[in-house]
């Protein structure tokens, strides 16, 4: 049995993890990636230290320091659940099973999915949830951004550059981003803003031909060969179902990263903490690291 | 044997960036293909994966979807 299991290693996680190497303790670190949300950052301009740095080397710089102290780690392994089973935290994988005194949780945040026929289906074929990947390979073509916050002007702004017609699909009456961003947006011959629209399907063959939108009363069919969504982020609390959330799903921690269930804590953008910001992260971790020991010490 | 590897990347795209920093740390050769600059070999791209998400790596024919580090190291036999 582990004296402590890290769920992520995104910045909280990997913080964590580095503390508790240095008080050597047994633990784990499982995690589907490395470098969490960070790793898709642009450009990093507030993580002291650095008055620059991309979001993928600043994900290497922490893997770097993480791995320095030769830890247990098992990547590319999804958690499905953490129980607390009378005196032990049970944590389930999609490859296996693990024991653990303390649980530390930082497992993030996702993009928020449409929940529509044809999502799934096309996802990477056509459909992308990153538009500073993908948006080049659209080049000249007809597609739909969905979303009205600062995600999806920005994915609309890179796109009126590069695609032939940008569509953009708002559920709420008006965009809410940024108003330098609405300016350039609502300026653009390129784009086309639907505000009250919602999308009903998105369809095609090998790869997306198009999408059906209910707006104003009326179903209208789109012709676009890509769909990029940007409807904001959702926290892997799923993973922890006994655990108490807010009402937007994020795990409640009190100042020392503990949730309701003795020796799970929580750490990062997964959790109810204001503020998210990989600095934020990274002293979350090391808070939830110091918490998690001395936890360990008065249950001996 | 060395083995011909491509890899189809975007500029911004952090796992483009990852792939190609894992294979520079293995001292792997490799033809970096900037798809945002060139349209034929997005197309490419798009007719070996079958589909449009970057990076794709070709390591001799085996073509590989985003940053499987497993998959990359079996097939580079790393």
């Amino acid at each position: 049995m582990y004296d402590l299991i890290i769920i992520g290693a995104g910045p909280a996680g990997i913080t964590a993890s580095v503390y508790s190497a240095r008080k050597k303790i047994n633990f784990l670190v499982i995690t589907e990636d490395i470098g969490g949300q960070a790793a898709w950052s642009g450009d990093i301009e507030n993580y002291t230290g650095y008055q620059f740095i991309t979001g993928p080397e600043l994900a290497s710089k922490f893997e770097e320091h993480m791995l320095r102290y030769g830890i247990s780690l098992r990547e590319g392994e999804g958690v499905t659940e953490v129980k607390r089973v009378e005196d032990r935290i049970v944590v389930k994988t999609e490859k296996g099973q693990y024991e653990s005194k303390t649980v530390i949780i930082a497992s993030g945040k996702r993009s928020r999915e449409l929940a529509v026929p044809g999502e799934k289906e096309f996802k990477n074929k056509g459909l992308t949830y990153c538009a500073t990947c993908d948006a080049p390979l659209f080049a000249g073509k007809d597609v739909a951004v969905i979303g009205g916050g600062n995600s999806a002007l920005d994915a609309a702004l890179q796109l009126m550059n590069i695609a032939r017609r940008v569509y953009l699909i708002n559920i709420v009456p008006r965009l809410t981003g940024d108003p330098v961003m609405i300016e350039k947006v609502e300026g653009s011959a390129v784009v086309s803003i639907m505000n009250n629209a919602r999308v009903l399907e998105i369809f095609g063959g090998k790869m997306v031909s198009g999408i059906k939108v209910r707006g104003e009363g009326r179903e209208n069919t789109l012709s676009v060969e890509g769909v990029f969504v940007e409807i904001g982020l959702i926290p892997n609390s799923y993973l922890a179902p006994d655990v108490a959330k807010n009402s937007l799903g994020e795990i409640k921690v009190d100042y020392y990263n503990q949730t309701n269930i003795p020796g799970i804590f929580a750490a990062g953008d997964v959790t109810d903490v204001p503020e998210k910001q990989i600095v934020i992260a990274a002293g979350e971790g090391s808070k939830a690291s110091l918490a998690a020991i001395r936890y360990l010490n008065q249950h001996k | 044997m060395t083995k011909k590897v491509s890899v189809y990347s975007t500029p911004a795209c952090p796992y483009c960036v990852r792939v190609k920093q894992f294979l520079k740390e293995n001292a792997v050769i490799f033809e970096d293909i900037d798809v945002s600059m060139n349209q034929e070999a997005a197309q490419e791209m798009i007719k070996k994966s079958g589909q449009m998400g970057v990076p794709v790596i070709d390591i001799n024919g085996e073509i590989i979807v985003g940053f499987d580090k497993e998959k990359i190291k079996m097939a580079l036999e790393l």
